[in-house]
C-alpha cells in the first residue's frame, strides 16, 4: 500500500514537472477558482469572461487601448525585474512613476511653445527617468545606509509623492481660477505623443518598451551586472567573498527600476492624459508587482502577463456598461488569479525540490 | 525551444477566450434604435448629481420610444484608474451610440478630445462652456440649468431657519460655476435676512469650505463628513451642500439624533431629502429630462446645431417634470412661515420683481462686481471671479 502511494506521488510529481501539463492544470484551476469567486459575487462567469474578451480585443480601437495600458504597465514590470533579481521589494514603484510624471510635466511647462517638440519630448523622457531613479535612490539609501526595510521606505515615499502631486495640482500648477483634482492645463498638442491612426497606440512608447524589454533581457542574462544582481539576491553574504558590493548593486537595481517607472509616468502624461492628474499612475505600479510575480520573475513571460492584465483592465469596462455589474469585479478576478497562480507556483517549487532540503 | 511553453500559454489563453466568447459577431449590429451614451462622473445611485442624470436618461427612453441608453458611472480617474473619456466614447460609438453626454465639468478636456476624433457623432457636455468660448468642435454643445435660482431659494430657506445666524456652505472645488452658485446662496440668504426678517446684514455669517472635488475621494479631498461635522460643532446650524453626494444631510441627521437643532439643504437630486426628513429644509435640483429629450430629438432628426444652453426654471410651475429645468422641493423640516415666505420669494423672482444680481455688489476683495442699479448679464454671472463681500471662505486657491 505504502509503495503504491509512493508511486502515485512520483507520478504526480513527474506530471507537475511537465511544463505543458503544469500550464494546462494551472489555467484550469485558475478558471475554476475565478468562476467560483464570480458565482459567489452573483456574476455570471461566462458572460463576464466573454465581455472582458470582447471589450478588450474585438476591435482595433479596443486593442489599441489595451496596448496603451500595456506600455506603462510593462515598463514598470521590467523595472521591477531588476529589484526582484536582487531580492528587493520595490513597492515604491508607484511613487517613482508619479515623480517621473512630475519631472516630465516640469520640462513641458518650461518649454511649452518650443519650435523643437521632439527635443523637448526627449528631454522630458530623460528627466522623468532621472526623477524616477532619484526617488528610487532615496528608498535605496534608506535601505543600504539607514537599514530601513525597502517596503516601508517605498510605501512612505509613495505617500510623499502623492502629497507632492496634489500640492502641485492644487497649488503652483493649478489651472487659472480653478482648484480641482481634474489636473493641470492640457499640455500643448505638439508635445502629445503621436498615435497610430485610429488607435490609441503611441508608436514611440511601443518601440521604447520593446527596447527596454530587449536590453533588460540581455543585461540580466548575459552581463556581469545581471550575474551580480542574481548572486547577491541569492546570497548577499556569500557574494562578498566574490568581491561584489551588495549596497552598490542594490542602488543600481533601484536606479534601473525607478528610471523605467519614471519613464512610464511620462508616457502617461504625454501619451494618455495629456496633463498631470492626481492619479496619473493609474495604479500600474502596484499592478506591475502582480505581473512580475505571476510571471515567476521571468522576463519572457512579463509582456504576456502584462498584456493579459491590460485586457482585464480595458475589458472590465464592459461589466458596468453591458452587464450592469461593477467593474471593480475585475479586481476580484485579478486577485483570485494571482492567489491561485502563487499557490500553484509554491506547489511546483515544493515538488521540484528534493525532500531532503525542503524546509520543515 | 525554451520559449515554447510561453508561446503555448499565449495561444491557450487566446483559444480559451475565443471559446468562451462563443460569438461570431464581434461588433454591434445596426438597427433602428437611436442609441445615446451617458458618462456619469459619480455612482448612478448617488442621490445626487449623477443619479439626476441617470434618471433623465431613463426619462428619454420613456419619451422617445426608439431611443436606448448606454451608460457608465464612476467615470473619474480615482474610481477607474487608467480609463480615459476618449476610450469610453470609442467604446460607446462602437456599440452604436450616435450622441454622447458627458455629465461633468471634470470631463471637459476628454470630451473635447473625443468630439474632435469623431466629427460625425454629437456630443453634449453638461456644465461646460466650450461651445461658448469656441474651444469645442462644432459637434459639441453645452447644456446647463440656471441653478442660481435654486441656490437662491436654498439660501433663502436657510436664512429663514437659522437661529444662530450662521449658515455654512459645503463647497466642492473652486471654479466659476461653484463661485456663482455659492454667491447665489448667499444672495438668497441675505435677501431673507434683510428684507423678510428685517435683520442687519452684518449679523448674518455665511462661510464656505471647499473639499476639493465634487465628492469625497479618500486621501485626496477633504472629508465632507468631517467638514460638515466641524461646521455644526462650531455653531453653524444650517449647512447647504454644494457637492454631488449627501453627506451634509446624513451628518445633520446624526446630529439631530444627538438632540442638536441643526438643518441641511442637499443638492442636485429631487429625492435627496428622503431619509433626512427631520433636518431637510428642501433641495434645489436639476431636471435634465426635458433638455435631453429636446437635444436627442434634434439629433435624431439630424438638425442639432452647436449651442450653449443655460436653461431657466418654468416660473409657472418650477417643479413640473416636463417643462422646468431647475426646481426646488421644500423639505419636511421647513417651517410654515418660511414656506410661505419662500413661495412669495419664488413668485417675485419669476415676475422679475426681485433681481438679486443687481448692484451695488462688491467682490470679496472690495472691488466692484456690479455698480449701483447695474444688472449682471449672463457672462458676468457665468464667469464669477470671486465670492462677494460679506462671505467668508476662499475665492481662489492661494
Amino acid at each position: 500500500m505504502k509503495r503504491r502511494m509512493e508511486s502515485y506521488g512520483k507520478m504526480v510529481q513527474l506530471l507537475f514537472m511537465n511544463p505543458v501539463f503544469f500550464i494546462g492544470i494551472s489555467l484550469l484551476l485558475v478558471f475554476i477558482m475565478t468562476s467560483m469567486v464570480l458565482i459567489l459575487t452573483g456574476a455570471p462567469p461566462f458572460s463576464v469572461y466573454k465581455q472582458i474578451f470582447l471589450g478588450s480585443l474585438s476591435t482595433g480601437s479596443k486593442f489599441g487601448h489595451v496596448i496603451k495600458a500595456w506600455i506603462p504597465l510593462t515598463l514598470c514590470a521590467i523595472g521591477l525585474l531588476y529589484t526582484f533579481r536582487i531580492n528587493l521589494w520595490n513597492i515604491g514603484v508607484e511613487g517613482q512613476m508619479i515623480i517621473g510624471a512630475v519631472f516630465c510635466t516640469f520640462i513641458i511647462r518650461l518649454f511649452p511653445n518650443s519650435p523643437y517638440p521632439i527635443m523637448i519630448l526627449f528631454l522630458a523622457f530623460f528627466s522623468s527617468m532621472m526623477g524616477g531613479a532619484l526617488w528610487a535612490l532615496l528608498a535605496g539609501f534608506l535601505k543600504t545606509k539607514g537599514g530601513v526595510n525597502e517596503i516601508f521606505a517605498g510605501l512612505g515615499l509613495n505617500f510623499v509623492a502623492q502629497g507632492l502631486i496634489l500640492w502641485l495640482i492644487f497649488g503652483p500648477w493649478k489651472r487659472p481660477g480653478v482648484a480641482s483634482m481634474s489636473g493641470t492645463e492640457i499640455i500643448p498638442k505638439g508635445l502629445w505623443l503621436s498615435l497610430i491612426e485610429r488607435t490609441a497606440i503611441p508608436p514611440a512608447g511601443l518601440i521604447l518598451t520593446f527596447l527596454a524589454l530587449f536590453v533588460t533581457y540581455l543585461l540580466l542574462k548575459y552581463t556581469k551586472i545581471g550575474l551580480g544582481l542574481k548572486a547577491i539576491g541569492l546570497n548577499p553574504k556569500a557574494s562578498l567573498l566574490f568581491g561584489l558590493k551588495p549596497s552598490l548593486y542594490m542602488l543600481l537595481a533601484m536606479v534601473f527600476g525607478g528610471g523605467l517607472a519614471g519613464f512610464a509616468g511620462c508616457i502617461q502624461v504625454t501619451g494618455v492624459y495629456h496633463r498631470l492628474i492626481p492619479s496619473i499612475s493609474s495604479n500600474y505600479g502596484y499592478l506591475a508587482l502582480l505581473v512580475v510575480m505571476l510571471s515567476n520573475y521571468d522576463i519572457r513571460l512579463v509582456p504576456i502577463v502584462s498584456f493579459f492584465f491590460s485586457c482585464l483592465n480595458v475589458g472590465s469596462i464592459q461589466l458596468p456598461m453591458v452587464l450592469h455589474i461593477d467593474s471593480s469585479l475585475s479586481g476580484v478576478i485579478q486577485g483570485s488569479l494571482v492567489l491561485t497562480f502563487l499557490a500553484l507556483h509554491a506547489l511546483h517549487r515544493r515538488l521540484s525540490t528534493p525532500k531532503e532540503i525542503q524546509p520543515s | 525551444m525554451a520559449t515554447k511553453p510561453f508561446v503555448k500559454i499565449f495561444f491557450v489563453i487566446t483559444l480559451f477566450f475565443l471559446f468562451i466568447s462563443g460569438s461570431p459577431a464581434l461588433s454591434a449590429q445596426p438597427d433602428q434604435t437611436f442609441t445615446f451614451g451617458l458618462l456619469l462622473v459619480g455612482p448612478m445611485n448617488d442621490h445626487g448629481w449623477s443619479q439626476a442624470h441617470f434618471e433623465a436618461g431613463k426619462y428619454v427612453e420613456e419619451h422617445l420610444k426608439s431611443s436606448k441608453m448606454l451608460y457608465i458611472d464612476k467615470v473619474n480617474p480615482a474610481d477607474r484608474p487608467g480609463i480615459t473619456i476618449p476610450q469610453l466614447a470609442d467604446d460607446m460609438i462602437e456599440k452604436g451610440a450616435r450622441l454622447i453626454i458627458a455629465n461633468s465639468d471634470d470631463m471637459s478636456d476628454g470630451i473635447i478630445e473625443a468630439a474632435t476624433m469623431h466629427p460625425d457623432i454629437y456630443f453634449i457636455h453638461v456644465s461646460g462652456d466650450g461651445a461658448l468660448t469656441g474651444k469645442a468642435p462644432k459637434n459639441l454643445s453645452n447644456v446647463m440649468g440656471r441653478m442660481e435660482y435654486g441656490k437662491m431659494m436654498a439660501g433663502f430657506a436657510a436664512a429663514m431657519t437659522t437661529k444662530t445666524g450662521k449658515i455654512a456652505y459645503l463647497g466642492p472645488l473652486i471654479n466659476d460655476e461653484t463661485r456663482r452658485l455659492t454667491v447665489s446662496c448667499y444672495l438668497g440668504a441675505r435677501y431673507a435676512w434683510e428684507h423678510v426678517l428685517k435683520r442687519k446684514p452684518s449679523e448674518l455669517q455665511f462661510e464656505v469650505s471647499w473639499i476639493g472635488f465634487w465628492f469625497n475621494i479618500p486621501g485626496v479631498t477633504s472629508d465632507p463628513t468631517q467638514v460638515t461635522g466641524s461646521f455644526f460643532n462650531s455653531g453653524y446650524d444650517v449647512v447647504i451642500s454644494g457637492i454631488d453626494t449627501s453627506e451634509a444631510s446624513i451628518v445633520a441627521n446624526q446630529k439631530r439624533m444627538a438632540k442638536k437643532d441643526v438643518y441641511a439643504i442637499p443638492y442636485d437630486y429631487k429625492n435627496a431629502c428622503d431619509g433626512a426628513s427631520a433636518v431637510c429644509l428642501g433641495v434645489p435640483y436639476y431636471n435634465w429630462g426635458p433638455s435631453y429629450v429636446d437635444l436627442i430629438s434634434q439629433t435624431m432628426k439630424g438638425n442639432l446645431k452647436q449651442q450653449w444652453l443655460w436653461l431657466s426654471p418654468n416660473w409657472q410651475d418650477i417643479n413640473n417634470p416636463d417643462t422646468s429645468h431647475v426646481g426646488f422641493i421644500k423639505g419636511p423640516a421647513l417651517s410654515d412661515i418660511a414656506s410661505k415666505a419662500l413661495d412669495l420669494f419664488i413668485s417675485d423672482m419669476g415676475t422679475g420683481k426681485i433681481q438679486l444680481f443687481k448692484g451695488p455688489l462688491n467682490y470679496q476683495d472690495g472691488s466692484v462686481f456690479l455698480a449701483p442699479d447695474e444688472v449682471a448679464n449672463d457672462k458676468k454671472i457665468w464667469y464669477m471671479e470671486q465670492l462677494l463681500s460679506g462671505m467668508k471662505g476662499q475665492s481662489r486657491v492661494q
